[in-house]
C-alpha cells in the first residue's frame, strides 16, 4: 500500500503534505492537481506533516490536492543510450518532447526502449558475480558499453544464462541469476540507482597517479588536473568560466563527458548541442556528442530540479566509471546549486548560516565532491570521474561561503581574475593564486617527469617563480616609475609577460591555438624558458619594452601556426634570431 | 473585475502589512488572483486555511472587514494584433484613451521553451554604435543589460538602439519610469514614425512599486505571442530592472522572509533568471530579444542586482562618462556581449575579433599610462602615444554618439592603429595586418 496525503500550505515550490502512513526523507511523491501529476521530493518529516519541494511550478495547486508516495528516492535510468542524450535535472528526454514549451508533469523515457544493440557475452553460466560485475557489453558509438549486475545487488550471485550474442532491445532479459537463497533474478540492460547514494562496487579508490589532458597550457602545464582529480573555477561574471569549460569539454582525454548545465543559460546549452556534433573528438576522430551527455536544467527551469541535476550528471558518470571508463563531469553551475538549496532552506525558515545559506552548505559540497575519483574495479581494471565544477562568486568576492566550501573540497583551484578579463587575457585564470595540489603528489610528479620529459615539474615552478618576480617587479616600477628601478626590474617584468602572453594566454576561438597538445605544450615552455634564462642588458627601457613585444608578437604567431609546419618554423627562426 | 454569481466573498481579514493582507479561506489555488477591497491581489502562501495574499497597489485604507474576491486564476493578458501600437499599465488595461482589446487569454508567466527546442542566435543586430556594434555586438535572442548610474542617458539610448534595430516588435516594459521618460518614449517613438511597431506596459514612479512585478511577465507575454504565434522578430526592452528587485524585497520582506545578501529575497537569482530567460531563437524566424536597464550605485556592480544579473543575461553594456573626451562612452572594459563571437568575422568582416582585441588592449595601455601620469611619473613615447590614441578612439568609436556602419568601425580602427602605433605594437595575426594595415 503506497502512502497518500492530502497538501496543507505552499509557499512556492515548498508545499506541505499530510500524510496518512510512513514516508522517508528524499522519497519521491506525486502531487495531483487539475488532472496533471506533479513529481516532488520529501526534504522534512515534521509529525504527520510532510515538507516536500515540488519539482514543476505549483501554480494553481490547491489546499486538499491527493500526494501518492512512492516509497522510493529519485533514481536514474541507466543502460546503453544515455550517450548523445539530451536530458533536464529528472532525466526526462528533452529531444522526444514535442511541444515547444516545457509542458508541467510531462515526463519522458531517457531510454529508447525500441532501438537494439549488439549484444556480447561476456560472463558464461556458472560464474559467481557481485554488484557491477561485467555480464556482456554492447556497443554505444565506438564505446564498449558494458551490462553490469545491478549496483543494488547484494552478496554473490552464480549465473544460471547469458543470452547469447544478438541484437537486442534494453528490456531484454540478457541474463538470469541465481541469488543465495536460490531464486532466479533476471537482468535487463537497464538499472535504476537512487541519485544522491554514491554507487560503489568497485574494489579500491586509490590516488591519482596521472594528469588529464585539457588542451589548455594553463592547466596542464601550470596546474595540471589529475584522471578522477577534483577542481573548481570560481569567478565573475564575464571572466571566462564558460568559455573554458566548454574547451574541458571539447578537448578533454576522456572517454565520456557529463555536462550539467545547473541554472545557468539557456543558449549555453544550445551552443553545446549545436557546435558538438559538427566538432571532432581530438583524441579518437569521433564526432564529439557521441561521448557527451548533457543534464540541463537551465536557470528558468524548476529551481528543485537543478539540485537533482547535478546528482543526475553524477550518476550516470559513477555508471560509465564501473564499466572500465574515464569519465569527466564539468558543472556550470554548483553555486546555482547552493543557491536552489538556499531557496529551500530559507522557505522552511531554517536558521540560515553565513549569507543566508544552510548550515550544512560546505557538508553537501565535500560529499558531492568525493564522489569523483580514480578507481580499481573487482576485475582490476581503471575507471575515473574527473569532476570540475564553476562557482559563481556573488560580487566577485572569493570570501563568500560557496567558494569556501568548494576549496576545501576540491584540489586543482582556477582562479579567474576581473582584472584579467579586462585587459582580454584569456583564459583569466590568475597564475599565482590558483593552484594544483597533484603538483605536491609525487606519483603525479613522477607521471609528469616521465610523460613529458624529465626535470618538467621543476621547469613549471620556475616558470610560476618567473610570474611571481615579474609581479614584483611590476609593483616596484609602479611606485618608483620607469627611471626609479633598476633595468633588472624591467627586464624581469617583461620575462613575466612573455610567460603570460606565450604560456598563460591561449585564444580559445582560434582553431590552431585553442587546442595545444603535450608535446606542444613542452616544446613552449622549454622555448620560454630558455629565452628567461639569457641575461639581457638594454640602454634604456624603451628599448626593452620594444625588444619584447617584438619578441612576444612572434612567439604568438608560433602559437597561432600549426604545430612544426614551416610557417611555425619560420617563426620560431625569427625568435631565434632576435634573442641571439 | 466583476464578481460572479457563484463567488464566495469573504469579509474578515487577520492580518495586514504594507504589501500583504491575510485571512482564512478555503479552496483557494496557489498564484490565483483576487480583489481586497476593490484592490487586485495575488495569493502568495498557504498555510491551512490561512491564505497569505499581496495586494499589487499597496495596502493603504483597507479594513479588516473589506471584501475578497477570489478570480480562481493567476493574472491574464488579452492577446491578438490588436496589442500593436497601444500603451497599457502594469495590469494590461490601456491608458492612451483607446478601447479593450479583443483576443485570446493567456496567463502570464507561462512555462520556458523546452532548451531542446531553441536554436542558437545568429543574427546580427546592428545598432550603428561601435561600442556596441565593434566590441560588444548583439544577437537577437540574446538578453543585455545595460549597467548605467542613474545620471546616465541609458533611456535614451535604449531607445537610440531599439529605433535603428531591425525588428517587426518592440515591446517596452516601464518600471517606475518617472512621469517624463514615459513621455520621452512615447514622443521618440512616435517621431521616428514606429507607432504601430510599439507596444508599451507602463509603470511609472506615480504607481504602486508592487504593480512592477507585472510588468515584466506582461511585456513578455505579448513578446511570445508575437514571436511564438507570429513568427516575428521581438524587442523587448525593460527599464528599470532595479526597481523591479527592489518591488520583490519589499514583498518578501513583508512575508519575513530571511533576506540574503544587499536585503534582497534568496530566490533574487530565479526571479530574474525567469524574466530573462524567456529571450530566445526559436526554430521558426521567431526570437524574443531582451535589452534591459539596470541601474547601478555609484558604479557597484558588486551588489546583489547587477551582480546577480550578469550571472544571466549573456553579457552587459555598461555606460560611463568619459572624462577626456566629455562623452558618454561604452566601457569597452567592464562591456561584454557573450554571443558576439557568434557574427562576429561571420556575419562581419574577417578581421572584426582580431581588431577589438587590439583596439581594446591598447586603450588599456591608455589606461596605465595615465595611472603613471597621475601618480606623477614620465611618460614614454609609448605611453603618449597610447593616450593620443585612447582620445581618438573614445571620439570616434566608443562613444554612443557614433552612427556608423561595422566596417566603417573597423577602417576607423585600422586608421588609428596605423596612425599611432607599428604593426607588431598592435600584436594581431600577421596575414591580417598584410591586408588591412594603413600606414
Amino acid at each position: 500500500m503506497k502512502t497518500k496525503g492530502i497538501v496543507t500550505g505552499i509557499v512556492s515550490n515548498l508545499v506541505t503534505v499530510e500524510v496518512d502512513g510512513p514516508v522517508s526523507e528524499n522519497e519521491i511523491c506525486f502531487i495531483t492537481s487539475e488532472g496533471v501529476k506533479m513529481m516532488a521530493e520529501v526534504i522534512k518529516v515534521n509529525g504527520k506533516n510532510a515538507s516536500v519541494q515540488v519539482f514543476e511550478s505549483t501554480r494553481g495547486l490547491r489546499n486538499g490536492n491527493e500526494v501518492e508516495f512512492e516509497g522510493r528516492m529519485l533514481e536514474a535510468t541507466l543502460g546503453p543510450g544515455l550517450l548523445s542524450s539530451v536530458y533536464d535535472g529528472l532525466q526526462n528526454d528533452l529531444t522526444t518532447m514535442e511541444n515547444v514549451f516545457l509542458q508541467r508533469g510531462e515526463y519522458t523515457d531517457p531510454l529508447n526502449r525500441e532501438k537494439t544493440w549488439e549484444f556480447t557475452p561476456l560472463a558464461k553460466p556458472g560464474d559467481t558475480v557481485q554488484a557491477a560485475d561485467w555480464l556482456g557489453e554492447v556497443k554505444e558509438g565506438w564505446l564498449p558499453h558494458k551490462i553490469m549486475v545491478p549496483f543494488s545487488f547484494e552478496g554473490s550471485y552464480k549465473v544460471k544464462s547469458v543470452k547469447e550474442a544478438g541484437a537486442y532491445n534494453v528490456d531484454t532479459v540478457i541474463a538470469v541469476l541465481t541469488d543465495a537463497s536460490g531464486a532466479d533474478v533476471p537482468v535487463t540492460m537497464v538499472q535504476k540507482w537512487p541519485v544522491k547514494v554514491a554507487i560503489k562496487g568497485y574494489r579500491e579508490k586509490p590516488r591519482p597517479d596521472r594528469i588529464m589532458e585539457t588542451g589548455v597550457r594553463v592547466i596542464d602545464t601550470m596546474n595540471p588536473i589529475a584522471e578522477g582529480g577534483t577542481g573548481f573555477i570560481p569567478g565573475p561574471f564575464g571572466c571566462g568560466k564558460t568559455v573554458l569549460q566548454h574547451a574541458i569539454a571539447k578537448q578533454g582525454d576522456a572517454d565520456v563527458i557529463v555536462m550539467a548545465a545547473c541554472g545557468e543559460r539557456a543558449n549555453e546549452v544550445v551552443e553545446i548541442f549545436t557546435e558538438f556534433p559538427e566538432l571532432i573528438d581530438p583524441h579518437t576522430g569521433r564526432h564529439l556528442m557521441e561521448r557527451t551527455t548533457i543534464i540541463c536544467n537551465t536557470s528558468n527551469m524548476p529551481v528543485a530540479a537543478r539540485e537533482a541535476s547535478v546528482y543526475t550528471a553524477m550518476t550516470i558518470c559513477e555508471y560509465y566509471r564501473a564499466m572500465g571508463l574515464k569519465c569527466l563531469l564539468l558543472a556550470d553551475s554548483t553555486s546555482r546549486w547552493a543557491q536552489a538549496l538556499r531557496e529551500m532552506s530559507n522557505r522552511m525558515e531554517e536558521l540560515p548560516g553565513a549569507d543566508a545559506f544552510p548550515v550544512d552548505l560546505s557538508a553537501i559540497i565535500s560529499n558531492f565532491y568525493s564522489r569523483a575519483g580514480m578507481v580499481v574495479l573487482n576485475n582490476g581494471q581503471r575507471g575515473a570521474v574527473t569532476f570540475i565544477g564553476t562557482v559563481s562568486p556573488a560580487g566577485g568576492n572569493l570570501k563568500e561561503p560557496v567558494t569556501e566550501s568548494t576549496k576545501k573540497a576540491a584540489r586543482c583551484f582556477y582562479a579567474l581574475e576581473q582584472n584579467r578579463a579586462d585587459q582580454k587575457r584569456y583564459p583569466a585564470v590568475g597564475p599565482l593564486e590558483s593552484y594544483s595540489k597533484y603538483l605536491d603528489y609525487p606519483e603525479i610528479v613522477d607521471y609528469l617527469n616521465k610523460t613529458v620529459e624529465e626535470g618538467w615539474v621543476d621547469k613549471v615552478l620556475a616558470a610560476k617563480n618567473i610570474v611571481r618576480r615579474g609581479r614584483e617587479a611590476a609593483e616596484q616600477i609602479n611606485i618608483l616609475g620607469d627611471d626609479g628601478v633598476p633595468m633588472s626590474y624591467h627586464v624581469n617584468f617583461w620575462k613575466s609577460e612573455l610567460v603570460d602572453f606565450i604560456i598563460l594566454q591561449q585564444d580559445g576561438f582560434d582553431p590552431v591555438d585553442s587546442l595545444c597538445p603535450m608535446e606542444r605544450q613542452r616544446f613552449m615552455l622549454d622555448l620560454v624558458l630558455d629565452i628567461c634564462k639569457k641575461d639581457f642588458d638594454f640602454e634604456d627601457f624603451e628599448k626593452c619594452r620594444e625588444f619584447f613585444k617584438n619578441l612576444i608578437n612572434e612567439l604568438r604567431q608560433m602559437n597561432y601556426s600549426v604545430y612544426e609546419s614551416d610557417q611555425f618554423w619560420a617563426y620560431n627562426e625569427s625568435v631565434n634570431k632576435l634573442i641571439a | 473585475m466583476a464578481n460572479k454569481a457563484y463567488q464566495r466573498v469573504y469579509t474578515k481579514l487577520e492580518g495586514i502589512t504594507k504589501a500583504t493582507v491575510s485571512l482564512r479561506a478555503n479552496g483557494v489555488s496557489n498564484d490565483e488572483l483576487a480583489v481586497v477591497g476593490g484592490k487586485l491581489a495575488q495569493v502568495v502562501r498557504t498555510k491551512g486555511d490561512l491564505v497569505t495574499l499581496q495586494i499589487f497597489s499597496g495596502t493603504e485604507g483597507i479594513p479588516t472587514n473589506a471584501e475578497v474576491t477570489f478570480l480562481g486564476e493567476p493574472p491574464t493578458l488579452k492577446v491578438s494584433d490588436q496589442l500593436s501600437g497601444r500603451f497599457f499599465d502594469a495590469y494590461g488595461h490601456p491608458i492612451d484613451g483607446g478601447p479593450e482589446i479583443d483576443g485570446e487569454v493567456r496567463q502570464i508567466g507561462g512555462p520556458s521553451v523546452n532548451p531542446y527546442k531553441r536554436r542558437q542566435p545568429s543574427q546580427l543586430i546592428p545598432t550603428g554604435i561601435a561600442g556596441i556594434d565593434l566590441n560588444n555586438t548583439l544577437v537577437s535572442g540574446q538578453k543585455i543589460p545595460f549597467f548605467a548610474d542613474p545620471d546616465q542617458p541609458y533611456n535614451q539610448v535604449m531607445a537610440d538602439v531599439a529605433l535603428r534595430a531591425d525588428v517587426d516588435k518592440i515591446i517596452l516594459g516601464g518600471m517606475g519610469l518617472s512621469n517624463d521618460d514615459y513621455l520621452f518614449f512615447r514622443n521618440s517613438f512616435e517621431a521616428a514614425g514606429a507607432l504601430d511597431k510599439i507596444i508599451c506596459f507602463i509603470n511609472t514612479t506615480e504607481n504602486p512599486p508592487v504593480e512592477r512585478l507585472l510588468v515584466p511577465d506582461m511585456a513578455l507575454t505579448a513578446a511570445e505571442y508575437f514571436a511564438v504565434d507570429k513568427n516575428e522578430k521581438v524587442l523587448v526592452l525593460l527599464t528599470d530592472m532595479t526597481l523591479y528587485a527592489d518591488a520583490l524585497s519589499i514583498v518578501s520582506n513583508r512575508m519575513d522572509q530571511i533576506p540574503s545578501k544587499d536585503s534582497m529575497p534568496g530566490s533574487l537569482y530565479s526571479d530574474l533568471a525567469k524574466i530573462y530567460e524567456k529571450a530566445v531563437q526559436l526554430p521558426t524566424e521567431g526570437s524574443i530579444t531582451i535589452i534591459a536597464v539596470t541601474t547601478l550605485n555609484d558604479g557597484d556592480i558588486t551588489h546583489a542586482i547587477p551582480d546577480n544579473t550578469g550571472y544571466i543575461t549573456e553579457g552587459q553594456l555598461f555606460l560611463r562618462a568619459d572624462t577626456d573626451t566629455g562623452k558618454v562612452i561604452i566601457d569597452p572594459f567592464r562591456s561584454l556581449s557573450r554571443l558576439k563571437q557568434l557574427v562576429q568575422n561571420k556575419k562581419t568582416r574577417e578581421d572584426h575579433s582580431q581588431v577589438m582585441n587590439a583596439s581594446v588592449r591598447l586603450y588599456a595601455d591608455a589606461q596605465n599610462a595615465k595611472t603613471k601620469l597621475e601618480n606623477g611619473f614620465d611618460l614614454s613615447d609609448y605611453d603618449l602615444r597610447c593616450l593620443a590614441y585612447a582620445k581618438d578612439y573614445a571620439r570616434e568609436l566608443l562613444a554612443i554618439d557614433v552612427n556608423i556602419s561595422i566596417t566603417e568601425m573597423l577602417d576607423t580602427a585600422w586608421k588609428l592603429f596605423g596612425k599611432y602605433f607599428s604593426p607588431a605594437e598592435t600584436g594581431i595575426k600577421q596575414a591580417l595586418i598584410d591586408k588591412y594595415w594603413k600606414a
